[in-house]
């Protein structure tokens, strides 16, 4: 339990200083340390997103920085590819969505670092005050 | 980045965010993540948005995505609902201290450091 919990205070602490969402946290804490198989604890992840997501968005939305409708039109049209990607994350086996998912993490560690060096986006994630 | 000549064709507006739904969709059914990886270069790139309205939309349009993707997740048996709930919530303080410590420090040193982070997890995930 106290695993789960900071798993969940990580990602998010993550999630709010780099942008980078806390899935990418939430599955591998839950494979690492909670034992759970890799299909649990993608699904589990997704669970956990949900609410960090609205958080973060409640506060963009002061800012201005959220455009609903097309977040809503996206949001709407994304549940066919969802279903696609759940059914082919469920044809596959843990060994095999494991190894997806690592190839994954690489790929979004090679974009922060990029991102990163290059020195753009970093303060431009978030507005400032004076902004 | 200039997209200007999107403005008014609303059809051909509404096409490009129905692909990066869709897209984004299957990456988290997939993946059990968000999907902004996917969604916010492809509100760039496609959509003329600037870094921050993309990183903003994109966390709205993960309410719905994640959602769903949870939905269909349940009815294969997968989610654990007590550990989803017992991250998430947690998760909510992480990303206030998170989003206030990112105003006042600088982040490249961190963003490194995750990256390094994210590698050595892939390493330890492919070793299993």
């Amino acid at each position: 339990m106290i695993g789960a919990i900071l798993i969940g205070v990580a990602g998010g602490v993550i999630a709010g200083l780099l942008g980078v969402g806390g899935g990418v946290l939430f599955v591998p804490g839950l494979v690492l340390f909670m034992k759970l198989g890799q299909h649990q604890a993608e699904a589990t992840s997704l669970l956990a997103i949900v609410p960090v997501a609205i958080v973060g968005t409640i506060r963009q939305d002061r800012y201005g920085n959220v455009r609903r409708d097309d977040a809503v039109v996206m949001g709407a049209l994304s549940l066919a590819g969802a279903i696609a990607g759940v059914a082919l994350a469920n044809a596959l086996s843990g060994q095999a969505l494991r190894v997806a998912f690592a190839i994954l993490i690489l790929f979004v560690a090679f974009e922060l670092v990029r991102s990163t060096l290059r020195g753009a986006g970093e303060k431009d994630e978030q507005p400032r005050p004076d902004d | 980045m200039s997209v200007a000549g999107l403005r008014g064709m609303n059809s051909e507006r509404t096409l490009r965010l129905a692909a990066i739904g869709t897209a984004a969709g299957a990456f988290s059914g997939l993946f059990g993540v968000g999907g902004g990886s996917v969604i916010v270069p492809l509100l760039v790139l496609w959509l003329g948005y600037d870094s921050r309205r993309a990183t903003a939309t994109s966390l709205a349009a993960i309410i719905v995505i994640a959602s769903f993707a949870a939905i269909v997740q349940a009815t294969y048996g997968n989610v654990n609902v007590g550990d989803g709930i017992l991250i998430g919530v947690p998760a909510i303080v992480g990303v206030l201290f998170g989003t206030w410590l990112q105003q006042r420090i600088r982040t490249r040193e961190i963003s490194l450091l995750f990256a390094a982070l994210l590698v050595a997890t892939a390493v330890e995930l492919l070793l299993r």
